[in-house]
């Protein structure tokens, strides 16, 4: 077999078309951005606030290493970091200089975070790893489905069914721990549906040079009616049986459970979270530093060049979008066996296309969908510490607010991005 | 083997003559017959609905616990469990018709007597109204599929709609010649903006319109239910989250008397579909669409406005989504309620894909879609078998329209379609 003369290591700089190029028009943006961030932590975060109000932040779990809790003066911390946070706008919008954009951009609306979370919780306390442990479950789902994504995408093969072999996953997962009282052969199960969702996309898609959108959408309505009517007609009249609500238990890591903050969060839960750390670091490292990986973008930029090194395109594409399905169908598992048990009728709730969005908002690459995941698991984690601490905002923007951070940063921060150049083309060989 | 197969009807009926060729006259009718089957898009369109009602039988069979007990006396009772079989999966497909189209018996009682024609034509009047809503949103749809737009947010967009049409409806007072318009002007101009935001979002910021369009759809949804339980449009007096209802000088007036309930929205959505069709194969505006979506890069040295064309196809596509929100508000609902449009917007994805992104096509599928629905839920009533059902068997029929040549491989048909070209354009960032 032949190998492709192209670097390995260190290619990204042959691809120009992906680095991360920032304008200055979007630099100078995001300083104005800092800044008038910065007037509302002065403002209704600082100088409003009473003298006298306090929060006090907890950064430990009853399990982890006690670490004591931080109170301090809601005034007075927003004031500062609004000062420091205007500073490092002023500093984005003066120069790019110092250091990366984004970094300098992301450590400001941390400070922002920090002085909102400060004023939203005055006068009670909030629990830092609580919020980090939800955003991180949150995110478990739409990591999965983007590395879905990316697994198909980067091949050439276009999986809009993500959302379809959720559902799938989810519900064969349930039923299947249910009824065998097996959560692994549950989970099992669940990949292998979403692995045949997969490979029927692949079959259509390649085999008959089917629309992959096509497919792909038709898959989610397959799928979405399929549960639906097995639920009603199985799992409703055998609840017990079959749909019982067996979950996967924590298994905490020794030592690395008790790392302060992040150790509980990350390091004490179930086999699902570590299966997409895995995932994540094998794909990312896969696509972008193995022979492997080299092939499968092939494919996915230019099939005919691929085919004409001794790549078999086809074969590379189908055994893609096969465990791409199989990872969808784990995320889907994810739903069920990995939280709360029992499956129910449309319970990914669009989840799947949300992962779609975190694939493109990623740049087709699993660390990117990773950042993306996160901070929609933020928004909903955001969400859910707002409304028990009682700020006064409607629920329904409160709901709202993943979405809209979502489209305010892909339309800021992301900006223009481009797919794999064969992403959704048939290709039939020569 | 398909490409073998894929040959042009004269070359397979030259090859099928040779020496002893039929006389000419039986030749050209064969040659027409050969050319039905081989090239006809209803042929395959047949063949998907007949397979999608195998496959939605099986699923009953192995569903449904009377059918799988009569299985079980397979060798005891033969007969029957032929018999339970056969009419548990016949009833529910015959309610599926009856109840979408026309009940024979009912329908030739009133024939007969006079009496009980409204009985008689509820089920293809409810299958009228569905296609309206449905056609509207699929042809929303498949606007942005002949441009190269993947607009997944016709669910948000028919919801803005039916917010700006319920909004003028009950703030408005004037009489129906008026009032009905401008909730037509208002509907159009909800889903205008909520379409007018991803487009503006991408030609301006590069953000892509999947992400931004799946996001507002939960947004608008929020929005609605933000909406729904406080002033001005929750009902006064109400805790439950729905709207005010709209009064009948803002509804569109039923067409065949009170009793049914298919309404002018059909109008509405007739135009449309004429305006689209218009739009793509006559006018400049779609003639620079279809080139953005055929080919960006050439539209672009052609000089065609990319940005100026992508704000200008969502926007439109948003506003005919909007104009299905609008019929099936003031057509059907009067008001506004929480999960507003069940699953319209995802429909319309299948439905414009189903008609090939082409006008008649789009409003066909939605025929189709809405009379599996209408009858599903009247099976749903009479039978044991869940409404699901029905969405099972479109997407099989959309499987197998999609891919002509597995229906051709399936049914031994010589394929002429196969290897045809995509009909979306991937992502086309």
């Amino acid at each position: 077999m032949t190998t492709v003369a192209l670097p390995v290591k260190g290619e990204e700089r042959y691809v120009s078309s992906e680095a991360r190029i920032i304008s200055d028009a979007r630099r100078r943006g995001m300083g104005i951005a800092l800044v008038l961030i910065s007037l509302l932590m002065l403002f209704p975060f600082g100088v409003d606030v009473s003298r006298h109000d306090q929060t006090t932040f907890f950064l430990s779990t009853g399990t982890s290493v006690n670490i004591s809790p931080l109170t301090f003066g809601v005034r007075g911390v927003s004031i500062g970091l609004a000062i420091a946070c205007a500073a490092l706008g002023v500093i984005l919008f003066a120069t790019g200089r110092f250091g990366r954009v984004f970094v300098i951009f992301s450590i400001g609306i941390a400070m922002f975070l920090w002085s909102f979370l400060a004023w939203a919780a005055r006068g009670q306390t909030l629990n830092l790893v609580g919020v980090i442990g939800v955003t991180l479950i949150s995110a478990i789902p739409i990591i999965f489905g983007s590395l879905s994504g990316v697994m198909c995408e980067r091949a050439g093969v276009i999986n809009i069914a993500i959302e379809g072999q959720f559902l799938i996953g989810a519900f064969l997962a349930a039923m299947v721990a249910s009824a065998s009282n097996d959560l692994w052969l549950g989970l099992f199960v669940g990949a292998l549906g979403g692995g045949i969702l997969g490979a029927l996309l692949a079959f259509l898609s390649i085999r008959y040079s089917a629309d992959q959108i096509i497919v792909g959408v038709v898959i989610v309505a397959f799928a979405t009616g399929l549960t639906n009517y097995l639920t009603l007609t199985l799992l409703a009249p055998y609840q017990n049986t079959l749909n019982a609500g067996y979950v996967f238990g924590n298994w905490a890591i020794p030592l690395l459970d008790k790392i302060p903050i992040i150790g509980p969060d990350v390091f004490d839960q179930n086999i699902f979270v570590y299966m997409a750390i895995v995932l994540l670091v094998a794909i990312q490292t896969g696509l972008f530093r193995t022979r492997w990986g080299l092939r499968v973008r092939a494919v996915g930029e230019h099939p005919e060049a691929a085919e004409t090194v001794g790549i078999k395109v086809l074969r590379v594409r189908y055994r893609n979008v096969i465990l791409g399905g199989v990872i969808a169908g784990i995320g889907g598992a994810s739903f069920t066996i990995g939280s709360i048990g029992e499956f129910s009728a449309g319970m990914t709730a669009g989840l799947g296309f949300v992962a779609l969005a975190a694939m493109i908002f990623g740049r087709w690459r699993p660390y990117g969908g990773l950042v993306a995941a996160l901070l929609f698991g933020f928004a909903n984690s955001l969400q859910s510490t707002l409304a028990v601490l009682n700020v006064p905002i409607n629920s329904n923007f409160l709901t709202m607010a993943p979405y809209v951070i979502t489209i305010a940063v892909v339309s800021g921060l992301v900006g223009r991005v481009r797919a794999p150049a064969y992403d959704g083309k048939p290709y039939r060989p020569q | 083997m398909s490409d073998t197969l894929a040959t042009d009807p004269a070359a397979g009926a030259a090859a099928a003559g040779g020496a002893d060729a039929p006389p000419k006259a039986r030749r050209d009718w064969e040659r027409y017959f050969r050319w039905m089957i081989e090239a006809n898009v209803v042929v395959v369109t047949t063949l998907a609905i007949v397979s999608a009602l195998i496959v939605g039988a099986i699923l009953i069979i192995v569903t449904q616990p009377t059918v799988l007990h009569a299985w079980g006396q397979l060798f005891s009772h033969p007969g029957k469990t032929v018999s339970v079989t056969f009419f548990t999966v016949g009833d529910a497909y015959r309610d599926l018709f009856t109840g979408s189209i026309v009940d024979p018996f009912v329908f030739g009682h009133a024939v007969r007597t006079g009496q009980g024609w409204i009985a008689a034509l509820t089920p293809i009047s409810e299958t009228l109204r569905e296609t309206t809503v449905l056609s509207l949103a699929g042809l929303a749809v498949a606007l942005g599929f002949r441009t190269g737009v993947f607009n997944i947010g016709a669910q948000g967009q028919v919801i803005a709609g039916a917010m700006a049409a319920t909004y003028v409806g009950f703030e408005v007072h004037a009489p129906i010649g008026i009032h009905v318009p401008l909730c037509i002007v208002a509907g159009a101009a909800g889903g205008a903006l909520a379409g007018f935001i991803p487009g503006i979002l991408k030609a301006r910021t590069g953000a892509h319109e999947v992400i931004v369009t799946i996001m507002l759809n939960y947004v608008i949804l929020d929005l609605l239910l933000y909406a729904i339980t406080t002033q001005p449009f929750q009902q006064p007096g109400q805790q439950n989250p729905i709207s005010r209802t709209v009064p009948t000088t803002a509804r569109l007036p039923h067409i065949f008397g009170p009793n049914l309930r298919v309404n002018a929205g059909i109008f509405i959505a007739i135009a449309v579909a004429i305006a689209v069709a218009w739009l793509l194969r006559r006018g400049t505006i779609g003639f620079s669409f279809r080139m953005v979506g055929a080919n960006p890069n050439a539209a672009r040295v052609a000089g065609v406005d990319i940005a100026r064309a992508t704000i200008l196809v969502l926007t439109i596509s948003g506003a005919i989504a909007g104009l299905a929100g609008m019929v099936q508000l003031s057509g059907t609902d009067y008001f506004l309620s929480s999960g507003y449009g069940g699953n319209v917007g995802f429909n319309a994805i299948t439905v414009a894909l189903l008609g090939r992104n082409r006008p008649l096509g789009v409003v066909l599928g939605a025929m189709l879609f809405s009379a599996l629905d209408v009858g599903g839920r009247y099976m749903q009533g009479t039978t044991t078998i869940p409404l699901d059902l029905t969405q099972v068997i479109q997407a099989i029929i959309v499987f197998f329209v999609a891919t002509p040549g597995l229906v051709n491989e399936v049914y031994r048909i010589r394929g002429r379609n196969v290897g045809q070209s995509t009909l979306t354009q991937g992502w086309s960032a």
